[in-house]
């Protein structure tokens, strides 16, 4: 301290502080006000669009995905059924360190390889935004477990979501087809909008077939959220509208008999009601687990089946296109009656082959013997291949191809299972359009007997097969009967598509029956024996060609590996007067179809129609 | 109210605050009353900022306890005192701070801590104080105003803790000390030539500055240019911050009420930012409120600059007062979006500890400044 400064020095220093204390007051009041002035921007004259971004921030808009629709089939059991599940789903893009979370979060949950591949696999083929499982299957204590540490991991959460379950596992695969998560391509198909928090779509059979009916419409609510994103309230919604649940025609139990029937053999059986057109059955064999491919089925297994050379996840019954072979006799001695150019009176003459006039080619009955003379009715019991290259020849290729179009061949059919092939029954323009070749007359008369470049799938052969037990009242085949909403004891019934097949005379589909049941009834029938005294059945057995035989040499049984052999084939209806299923079989390099697929026909038609049992086989026999 | 003339301070030998209650523990009402109005409003945003955590605002009690301690503790100590000590502690506290750069421990990403055993301790802190104290002694112990010379040692004496500061780094501590610094040159009666020279310097260096800076710190002033450019980076706290205030309007939306707090959409709401959980659920008109209580501490302890018996106590008052001002417009203006993203508290609103001690110690030595009285020799 100065003491000794005057007091004039004192207050002129007084006075100095006190100027700028009291400028420092102004400064001070200056600063406050331009912050004063700066809130008032932003409270008063932008409060509006402040107050809506605030909102923004907090409400959000989720969809509300639909509960899938359930399977019954047509005896009311499950086949279709969802369950919950919880699985830990990453959001690629809300997640800084992808690597790091994951390892950080196998520090708290079971991660392991194949969780990793799976996550790896399908986070490539992801909707973006869209949340990617990590883990699936999570146990109440691993979701508590999580829960606790979830602050951790932002983008990361616990999604409890209804999964598709196929109880039946294998014996359905074929025909429901299943569901798995959505790719890129297919949210390109869909609309969006409907499918915003849907994860799975139908990828084949009765569940892509039916996807509008079982996804249902999407719903949606406001919620209230917080920064980091989480729900904490809702404040208002519109409910989703569930799927529907599809009834089917499907009977389990015959599924289950007929794949029984089949054995060990690579095959197809398709059964269908000719009354309705309803599937009873549609079995492809060898099958799968389709509830691997529900959540993404692992690399490992997905290649076994891929690259089985049984090839399990064909599916026979729809895409497998095959020659016919002798199956489509009896329709093309229809289409013969129907234009007129044969009477089912008149005989023809079988010396054992056929050669058109002009030409040196010997075109060869099964029977190297020859049938001798004979009417359509023995024509198609002993299956002479003779009488129907003459057939085929007078009737000329285009008219088969129309009589055939007409009850199914060469075209899809229109059931409601996805990926349906439709077999091709060829012709002059098809061959000049797709092999840039003419047609030749004799390729005519190969078509007449179901092989050369024609090719049918079962499920056309059963369809064809109710066509003729209805008397040409052709019904296209469906899976599904009819539609319910949950918890509706009311079910609609979806419509049938029908058309009649016309022929000159209503006894003419008769007189091809008569001779279908003579196939298994006559002592020199190609599938007598599966005949039953419980009902008469009207079949007609077939062979297609896997191997072509040489123009001179013999076809021997012994010589030829397994994988050569000719497919089995077998169609037929039951019973004759009141048909109640019709059915297709096909037994991939089976042989001949009298002894290999007529008695898988069988044993489905007993099992629909409660008939006893057909004995154990009795060993191979000849005939086509 | 008028700034209390020169004379008045004369007169006051014989002073009834020595003689009141109040007097003789040294405690200035109209300052106290202010500090516990602020504190308590403090109190009740904090309870909500904080997500009805009552435990946070126990802690907040506590800590503004030990700050009131302080506050009480250094009432005590009579300025000369104090004067006498102001080189001791300066040099101290420099010397603290070279060896936080040293061996201080490593919080947040900056060095900011020195670990004495028991507790650890932000010397930075104590530079707030030091720095004030150090250059008042220089600047009173000639007449004022001061000369080129004193001038010149001020600013050394204000720069090197600053920049020491600046290093840890940790800007917002080092604005605050620079300031402290500053504000007692200008209370001094620093020369409005010099000052506008050494604002046209300080504009000429903003280059060298820049070039000095960390990333971080130079994203921070880029952010506040265009809080836009990066709205779910850098410029989150100041967009978000923004939304809450606006979105407030004159109203606000009510106390516990403010869904950019609540739902956490606000970052660091309950202490850098709290000012944002003011102006969204207590509007225009609790800022308004908020200010006022400011403007009246800050007011106080102008009046006590002027009514100080000697130089030293003007200019510390008048020095202290100015930087609890720097502390709420730097505050004010960061979370509003006037000024870039500085890490400067709200005083004694904001949660934390450190900055509230030394805010209310330094009001501790206004009350001493105002309450110790001697009688003049004349």
């Amino acid at each position: 301290m100065r003491l000794d400064s005057s007091i004039q020095d004192r207050e002129r220093e007084a006075h100095l502080v006190a100027v700028r204390a009291a400028i420092s007051g102004v400064l001070v009041l200056a600063a406050l006000a331009l912050v004063i002035v700066r809130l008032v921007h932003l409270q008063v004259d932008n409060h509006e669009h402040y107050s809506v971004l605030s909102k923004d921030n907090r409400v959000k808009v989720q969809p509300v995905p639909p509960t899938r629709g359930l399977i019954y089939d047509a005896r009311g059991l499950l086949i279709a059924d969802n369950h919950p599940s919880f699985s830990l789903e990453i959001t690629i893009e809300k997640v800084e360190d992808l690597a790091g979370t994951i390892d950080a979060l196998a520090a708290v949950l079971p991660i392991d390889e194949k969780d990793r591949s799976r996550f790896d696999r399908m986070q490539r083929q992801r909707v973006r935004f869209q949340g990617v499982p990590i883990r699936l299957n999570l146990t109440e204590e691993e979701v508590a477990r999580f829960s606790l540490d979830s602050y951790r991991f932002p983008g990361v959460d616990v999604n409890a979501e209804l999964i598709r379950t196929y109880p039946l596992g294998d014996l359905t695969a074929h025909v429901l087809g299943y569901v798995g998560r959505i790719n890129e391509e297919e949210m390109g198909r869909i609309d969006g909008s409907d499918y915003a928090g849907t994860h799975f779509i139908g990828k084949g059979g009765v569940e892509k077939a039916h996807e509008g009916l079982l996804h249902g419409h999407v719903g949606y609510q406001q919620v209230e959220v917080n920064a980091r994103g989480r729900v904490l309230r809702t404040l208002e919604g519109k409910p989703p509208v569930a799927g529907r649940d599809l009834l089917l025609y499907l009977d389990m139990g015959l599924q289950r008999a007929a794949t029984a029937a089949l054995g060990d053999n690579r095959g197809a059986v398709v059964a269908i009601d000719p009354r309705t057109g309803g599937v009873l059955a549609l079995v492809s064999k060898p099958s799968f687990d389709p509830n691997l491919f529900v959540q993404g089925i692992a690399q490992k297994d997905y290649h076994a089946l891929l690259y089985s050379p049984d090839k399990p996840l064909f599916n026979r019954a729809v895409r497998g296109q095959y020659p016919p072979g002798s199956t489509v006799k009896p329709f093309v001695g229809l289409a013969g009656l129907a234009a007129g150019v044969i009477d089912a009176r008149k005989v023809k003459f079988c010396p054992g082959a056929y050669r058109l006039p002009g030409q040196s080619h010997r075109y060869r009955c099964w029977r190297r013997g020859g049938h001798g003379t004979l009417a359509l009715e023995q024509a198609i019991v002993q299956s002479c291949d003779v009488y129907f290259y003459d057939l085929a020849h007078d009737l000329g290729i285009e008219r088969l191809k129309g009589y055939l179009g007409r009850l199914g061949f060469g075209d899809r059919t229109g059931i409601d299972v996805s990926g349906e092939l439709g077999g091709l029954v060829p012709s002059k323009e098809w061959k000049e359009k797709v092999r840039k070749q003419l047609w030749y007359p004799g390729e005519t008369l190969i078509v007449g007997i179901g092989q050369g470049a024609f090719l049918a799938t079962p499920l056309q052969l059963a369809v064809a097969t109710a066509t003729m037990a209805n008397r040409g009242h052709f019904i296209a085949p469906r899976v599904a009967r009819a539609t319910r909403l949950p918890g509706d004891k009311q079910a609609a019934e979806l419509p049938a598509v029908s058309r009649p097949v016309d022929v000159t005379a209503p006894g003419q589909w008769d007189q091809v029956i008569r001779a279908m049941t003579q196939v298994v009834e006559s002592p020199n029938g190609t599938a007598r024996r599966i005949r039953t005294s419980d009902y008469l059945i009207a079949g007609k057995t077939g062979t297609a060609q896997v191997f072509t035989v040489g123009q001179n040499e013999t076809y021997n049984v012994s010589r030829i590996t397994e994988r050569m052999r000719d497919h089995a084939l077998f169609i037929a209806f039951a019973p004759v007067d009141d048909p109640r299923i019709a059915v297709a079989v096909i037994v991939e390099n089976g042989g001949h179809g009298g002894s290999v697929a007529a008695p898988v026909a069988r044993r489905v038609i007993d099992a629909h129609l409660g008939g006893t049992q057909l004995m154990a086989d009795a060993g191979p026999e000849h005939g086509d | 109210m008028a700034i209390r003339s020169v004379s008045s301070s004369l007169d006051r030998v014989g002073d009834p605050a020595q003689t009141t209650f109040m007097g003789r523990l040294h405690i200035d009402l109209p300052l106290l009353a202010g500090l516990l109005l602020l504190s308590g409003f403090g109190l009740a945003v904090l309870y909500s900022a904080s997500g009805q955590d009552l435990g946070a605002v126990e802690r907040q009690l506590a800590r503004l306890g030990i700050a009131y301690g302080f506050m009480f503790a250094l009432a005590q100590v009579s300025p000369v005192r104090l004067q006498r000590w102001s080189p001791p502690i300066y040099v101290a506290g420099v010397l603290m701070l070279v060896a936080v750069l040293l061996i201080g421990d490593v919080g947040k990403g900056a060095q900011r801590w020195l670990d004495l055993g028991a507790v650890r301790f932000q010397p930075s802190e104590l530079l707030k104080l030091a720095v004030p104290m150090m250059v008042a002694w220089l600047l009173a112990a000639r007449p004022l105003p001061p000369g080129l010379g004193r001038v010149a040692g001020a600013a050394a004496l204000t720069l090197v803790p600053a920049i020491l500061i600046a290093k840890q780094p940790d800007l917002g501590t080092a604005v605050l000390v620079a300031t402290a610094g500053i504000a007692v040159l200008f209370i001094a009666g620093l020369s409005w030539r010099l000052i506008f020279l050494i604002g046209g310097v300080v504009a000429a260096l903003t280059p060298l500055v820049w070039y000095h800076m960390h990333d971080y710190q130079r994203q921070r002033v880029l952010t506040f240019l265009d809080p836009e450019s990066d709205p779910l980076g850098s410029g989150y706290h100041i967009i978000q911050s923004q939304i809450a205030i606006g979105s407030g309007g004159i109203q606000g939306k009510g106390w516990l009420n403010g869904t950019q707090s609540h739902l956490e959409f606000l970052p660091e709401r309950h202490t850098d930012f709290i000012f944002a959980v003011i102006g969204e659920e207590l509007g225009l008109s609790g800022i308004l409120i908020l200010l006022g209580l400011y403007v009246f501490i800050i007011y106080r302890g102008l009046a006590i600059a002027v009514g100080a018996q000697d130089s030293y106590g003007r200019l510390l008052a008048g020095g202290l007062s100015l930087v609890f001002f720097v502390y709420v417009f730097v505050n004010t203006g960061m979370v509003t979006g006037l000024l870039p993203v500085v890490g400067v508290p709200l005083p004694l609103v904001s949660f934390g500890g450190t900055s509230m001690v030394t805010l209310l110690a330094s009001f501790g030595i206004l009350m001493a400044i105002e309450t110790h009285r001697k009688s003049l020799r004349i």
